[in-house]
């Protein structure tokens, strides 16, 4: 801007000046002395601290920023330096540039870390100056681990997780939730119980945050619990037991239900009859004649409280020997699956040559049924219910017969023995000695969870399934296999370490 | 000869105190001592006159002078301009001025030929000083500054600057005042100069902080060494006994 001017501007050169201390040649600063001199002279680090005592558990490897707060951090780590920056007092009067560490033998229990430092001396002049403050480590156990030490097996909170049924499917597919979402993550141990499974936590927090998740998955009723385990009089500390006990809902998938008067007039006089299709933090209720579908809140459900009619081991199965779907037709698609009204004539596979027991009932699987197919379904025919609500209906007339689901027996029957394509992961439980567990019950309960997870593509959503090693991809003609079946896709390949075969990932396979 | 020395334990003695090749003045301190040192450096050579100007003790940054004159503020009261004219030689015209710049100590850098002034002095004082001190003025600035009196020393042998002066401003200053100019500090890195020291031709006081370095580099710069004042002020002396006859 200047040139434009036409100004002239001389280039300035510094000249030097000698310092005033040690007569050296030097560009003169602001103090007019040299660095050395300046150094000699002033000493910015004086007053800071050189040497810190720092606590650390060699449990876990945390380090104790008082008054209680433990932190993790490794060794030599990022988060170690600015733990040990954060130690040093009076370091707001001056202003730090840089820290780093010092290498030290790891296990000398010193640190040492490099500080530099900027602090404005005499008239202005910024003098920077580089210092080790030392840290020498004290082992001292957190409170945690101690705790831990004294008592391995002290819990703080336990959730009692209770459904009382006779069979154990409700559990096998939580368990694979709970390992999806690694909501167990922080418990400490897991029993397996009659009826149920016990989860105990060392934190209250940890507990309420597991109760929360399963509330979120299936329909619960739930009450806590305290016990006082100590006290201290003189700081009115009370430390505490917690218990928290959850009820699921009784009403399992496919299940019959007589639903009781009031409820059904409330939810607009859907049939009494009603299938239970779906179970997740609310119940999903369809009327099989009808199609007419409702839910059921955690709350709502609990006010009733009812029990199923009949539940999936008490199904029977059919042979389709006609379907007539009537016209117009009646479909409807609930919940993103399809269903349709057609008449049905069935008749048991007992009955099936033997007599002509035939059964011409209403069924909401005209879409999967086909003459000559498999079906599963309750025989009203023949039960004998003892339902206090079933009564209470008067002039109500009975179906014979209530279709559930498919069956895929047959296809079945050519794949026994042979290994599934996936297989599952398990949590690690704690089976109670007092419990009394049937080895029988409980492979056949499995084994129905495993065909339910195959048959449902929706019910295989939330879970995560592994890809079986053992499985030999066999050349079979058999379209069933392909439709029930989990396609390879929706498998997740476990990456297995040379080294360790116990360690495995899952790298997501998921299209 | 460069003396080290303190007025009431303030190192600026440049302040307190004014050093020419015809006289001395020197600030009414509390104790005796300052005044002292000068009259046993300077008394049988040059007076030195104790005054105040304008009430103050600031002396040394009040008033510019030389040998030939010495310019005092508008401050300064009729009793203490008297007094200057009683004490100083008749050779020394002493001058009140008007002037807005009344501090003219920092303003004016003078040796017995040529003198440096602020730049934003008024015409007629710059003719004043060319008429009253008999120097040849250039409005200049050191390193920047406008208060040429206070960043530079100057006596007829050589001049101490601002330490921060480039080395084109050196080349110019050296060639307008033609003697050797030195970057340079006082009072252990003060860059304040002519409040840190006061010089003339052959002897110089200094603040008690000044380090042996700098004290080294004023003896060498204002050739201190080898001056002796018995042949610089010869000529006065002979004008001074005249008058007292």
């Amino acid at each position: 801007m200047d040139e434009d001017k036409g100004m002239f501007n001389v280039q300035q050169t510094i000249g030097t000046v000698l310092c005033c201390r040690c007569g050296i040649r030097m560009q003169p600063n602001a103090a007019n002395m040299c660095v050395r001199c300046l150094r000699s002279e002033v000493d910015i680090t004086e007053g800071l601290q050189k040497h810190v005592v720092i606590s650390h558990c060699p449990e876990c490897d945390c380090y104790l920023q008082p008054p209680k707060t433990w932190l993790k951090a490794q060794w030599e780590s990022k988060e170690l330096l600015t733990f040990c920056v954060k130690r040093l007092k009076n370091l707001n009067k001056v202003r730090l540039i840089h820290a780093e560490f010092v290498w030290t033998e790891p296990h000398s229990k010193r640190i040492k870390v490099r500080v530099t430092i900027q602090k404005e001396v005499l008239n202005g002049a910024v003098l920077e100056q580089a210092y080790v403050v030392e840290y020498v480590q004290q082992d001292h156990m957190c409170e945690s681990c101690s705790r831990v030490a004294a008592n391995p097996d002290q819990w703080v909170a336990s959730v009692q997780l209770r459904q009382h049924v006779s069979h154990r499917r409700t559990f096998f597919y939580l368990e694979q939730l709970i390992l999806k979402h690694d909501a167990a993550v922080k418990a400490i141990k897991i029993k397996q119980m009659d009826q149920g499974i016990d989860f105990f936590f060392g934190n209250r927090s940890h507990a309420v945050k597991f109760l929360e998740f399963l509330g979120s998955v299936v329909p619960t009723k739930s009450r806590d619990d305290k016990q006082l385990v100590s006290h201290d009089v003189k700081s009115s500390n009370y430390n505490y037991k917690y218990t928290f006990s959850v009820q699921i809902s009784p009403v399992c998938r496919e299940d019959l239900i007589c639903l009781p008067q009031r409820l059904s007039s409330s939810l607009g006089n859907i049939g009494p009859l009603v299938v239970c299709t779906k179970v997740t933090n609310s119940i999903a209720l369809l009327d099989p004649f009808t199609l007419r579908h409702c839910h059921l809140d955690s709350d709502q459900y609990w006010r009733h409280g009812f029990k199923s009619l009949l539940t999936s081991r008490q199904l029977v199965e059919y042979i389709v020997l006609d379907i007539e779907i009537p016209s117009p037709p009646m479909e409807a698609k609930i919940g993103g699956v399809r269903y349709l009204l057609a008449d049905a004539q069935v008749a048991r596979v007992s009955d099936f040559g033997r007599n002509d027991n035939i059964f011409f009932v209403r069924t909401h699987l005209g879409h999967l049924l086909n003459p000559g197919d498999h079906a599963l379904g309750y025989d009203l025919y023949a039960a004998n219910s003892n339902d206090s609500e079933l009564e209470k209906y008067k002039n109500l007339v009975l179906p014979e017969v209530v279709l559930i689901k498919k069956s895929y027996e047959e296809a079945r029957l050519r794949k026994r023995g042979k290994p599934r394509k996936y297989k599952l992961k398990h949590l690690e439980m704690e089976v109670d000695d007092r419990a009394r567990v049937d080895e029988e019950k409980e492979r056949s309960d499995y084994e129905q969870f495993q065909r339910d997870i195959e048959e449902n593509p929706e019910l295989r959503f939330n879970l995560s399934l592994y890809r079986n090693k053992e499985y030999q991809e066999e050349s079979e003609a058999g379209s069933m296999a392909d439709d029930a079946a989990a396609p390879l896709e929706e498998l997740l390949a476990d990456l297995v370490l040379l080294d360790e075969s116990d360690e495995e990932e899952d790298e997501g396979m998921r299209e | 000869m460069a003396t080290r020395l303190q007025f009431e334990n303030n190192c600026e003695v440049g302040v307190f105190s004014k050093l020419t090749n015809a006289y001395c003045l020197v600030a009414i301190g509390g104790s005796e001592s300052f005044y002292s040192i000068f009259e046993t450096e300077l008394a049988d050579v040059i007076p030195v006159v104790k005054t105040s100007i304008g009430g103050t003790r600031i002396i040394g940054r009040l008033c510019a002078g030389n040998k030939n004159g010495l310019l005092v503020p508008h401050t300064t009261t009729d009793q203490e301009l008297q007094h200057l004219r009683n004490s100083l030689p008749d050779s020394v015209v002493v001058q009140r001025i008007e002037e807005r710049l009344s501090a003219l100590g920092n303003c004016i850098a003078c040796n017995d030929h040529v003198a440096l002034a602020h730049t934003d002095l008024d015409r007629e004082t710059e003719e004043l000083i060319a008429d009253v001190l008999g120097v040849e003025v250039f409005r200049q600035t050191i390193a920047g500054n406008i208060l040429v009196g206070s960043y530079c020393a100057l006596t007829n042998r050589g001049g101490l600057v601002h330490p921060h002066t480039s080395i084109e401003d050196l080349d110019e200053l050296s060639t307008l005042l033609q003697v050797p100019l030195v970057a340079g500090t006082v009072n252990r890195g003060s860059e304040v100069i002519a409040a840190g020291m006061t010089v003339n031709d052959w002897t110089a006081f200094c603040g008690s902080d000044t380090t042996a370095t700098e004290l080294s580099v004023i003896e060498s710069v204002f050739k201190l060494r080898e001056a002796q004042p018995s042949a610089i002020v010869d000529k006065m002396r002979k004008s001074l006994i005249d008058s007292y006859v």
